[in-house]
């Protein structure tokens, strides 16, 4: 039986497992979209939270559920709509650029392996949204084309032309921070 | 650097695990898991569990995966490891000394109707005293139902806060109890005052119940009537049609006898 004929049979039953299984995923989409380990960790739970309920009340009609991307697509909301804790507004990309290289800025509790990652998660969350969302999808989370456009909602040639343009930026971005620190 | 050092440097962004609180947050917003957390008791360390329904258990484990393991078969639910907030660790500590003055809700609802009588009715004996079985059957209005009554009572999901160990037998032993046995029942309500001595000497002799020559009204031994009855004026009956001939009504508060 597949999670989502599981989750139509026995929804209480299922829950746990569907929690088991994507809370590294969505934590880390949560993660690498706001740059900040407590929102992240606030988004990804609520998210689960609204999942339940969502699926409480159409427990009947599952069938045509595709799982994942629905629930990336749930995180991206709670996401876009700010976790009810006020928080000072997402660095812009020339913030990041300012400070890329400055360890002071690292926001709170992202403990990353190298000093590299540190820097690229810290220019990543501040790309323009639009971007953002894209790149992360397609090469942090790896999503296909097909499940993006079903979490972005929006034209797979759309979004292939945006994760192209963030890429891009991201390089822009990355390239006089990594001079300074070869300096 | 290339596109495809940065598309791989992207990949090694993935390598990130969500923190325990995640499942635990998604479990108990969903209503699908009950937080627990150690509570250190009279008669030593318990777990507690809790939901948005109110306790649903109280118990002793080896540790504490041991105790999620035992909710999770015995409630189908999962418990999470999550502190109490100030005010319900304060109401516990309020209760386990007897004071009530603020309400804890029980999650009852695993249960069938006859074990949720039973267990609201032991919840109605005050501290620092006791009841027969048979008191309970009565009450609830299945008196012959004594033996079930026990039953009830020994697989209390929630002891200590729903007070089963204040419920003894009529022979002045103390009967099963659901936390650990008997030795356990004995602690608690020794920690609640109860001269547990005196009530099986009471039981031993034949005495069931303490009457006032003043008022006319027969109780059971610890109920509080009696703490203010002087030995002049307290007579003892074995039975209540023995009180009932000598022109004794049963007591209201303790109800040792139907009205």
């Amino acid at each position: 039986m597949d999670v989502v004929t599981a989750l139509g049979a026995d929804l209480d039953g299922a829950f746990p497992g569907v929690v088991e299984t994507y809370q590294d995923s969505l934590y880390r989409f949560a993660l690498r979209l706001s740059g900040n380990s407590q929102d992240a960790e606030e988004t990804a739970q609520e998210a689960f939270v609204r999942a339940y309920r969502w699926l409480k009340s159409h427990q009947a009609s599952l069938a045509d559920l595709a799982l994942k991307p629905w629930l990336y697509q749930v995180t991206l909301n709670v996401f876009r709509n700010g976790v009810r804790r006020p928080r000072p507004p997402t660095a812009s990309l020339d913030d990041a650029r300012e400070l890329a290289g400055d360890g002071r800025v690292e926001p709170p509790a992202v403990a990353e392996r190298t000093e590299s990652r540190a820097e690229l998660a810290r220019v990543l969350a501040g790309l323009p949204r639009r971007y953002r969302e894209a790149v992360v999808l397609r090469h942090v989370e790896e999503l296909s084309y097909t499940e993006m456009a079903a979490v972005l909602e929006r034209p797979e040639g759309t979004i292939k032309s945006d994760v192209h343009r963030g890429l891009g930026l991201l390089r822009a971005a990355l390239a006089p921070a990594r001079e300074e620190m070869l300096a | 650097m290339t596109e495809t050092e940065l598309i791989r440097e992207l990949s090694g962004l993935r390598d990130v695990q969500a923190p325990r609180s995640i499942r635990a947050g998604a479990l108990l917003g969903a209503g699908l898991a009950d937080a627990y957390f150690p509570l250190d008791a009279p008669i030593g360390r318990v777990y507690v569990a809790h939901g948005e329904r109110g306790l649903s258990a109280v118990a002793y484990a080896a540790s504490a995966k041991v105790f999620e393991r035992t909710f999770r078969a015995e409630t189908g639910r999962v418990a999470v490891r999550q502190d109490p907030s100030e005010r319900l660790a304060q109401t516990l500590q309020e209760w386990l000394r007897g004071d009530r003055r603020h309400k804890l809700r029980f999650d009852l609802r695993a249960l069938g109707e006859f074990r949720q009588a039973v267990l609201f009715k032991a919840l109605e004996i005050p501290y620092g005293q006791t009841r027969p079985y048979s008191w309970i059957a009565r009450e609830i209005g299945r008196p012959n139902a004594v033996r079930a009554v026990g039953t009830a009572l020994a697989r209390n999901p929630v002891p200590l806060f729903i007070p089963c160990h204040r419920v003894v037998r009529s022979d002045g032993r103390l009967g099963q109890y659901s936390l650990i046995g008997p030795e356990a029942k004995k602690v608690v309500l020794e920690a609640e005052g109860v001269q547990l001595d005196q009530l099986e000497e009471l039981a031993q002799t034949g005495i069931r119940y303490f009457g006032s020559d003043t008022t006319r009204i027969f109780c059971f031994p610890t109920c509080r009537c009696n703490k203010s009855l002087t030995e002049r004026h307290r007579v003892s009956f074995a039975s209540e049609s023995q009180a009932r001939t000598a022109g004794y009504r049963p007591c209201k508060v303790c109800r040792p006898a139907a009205a």
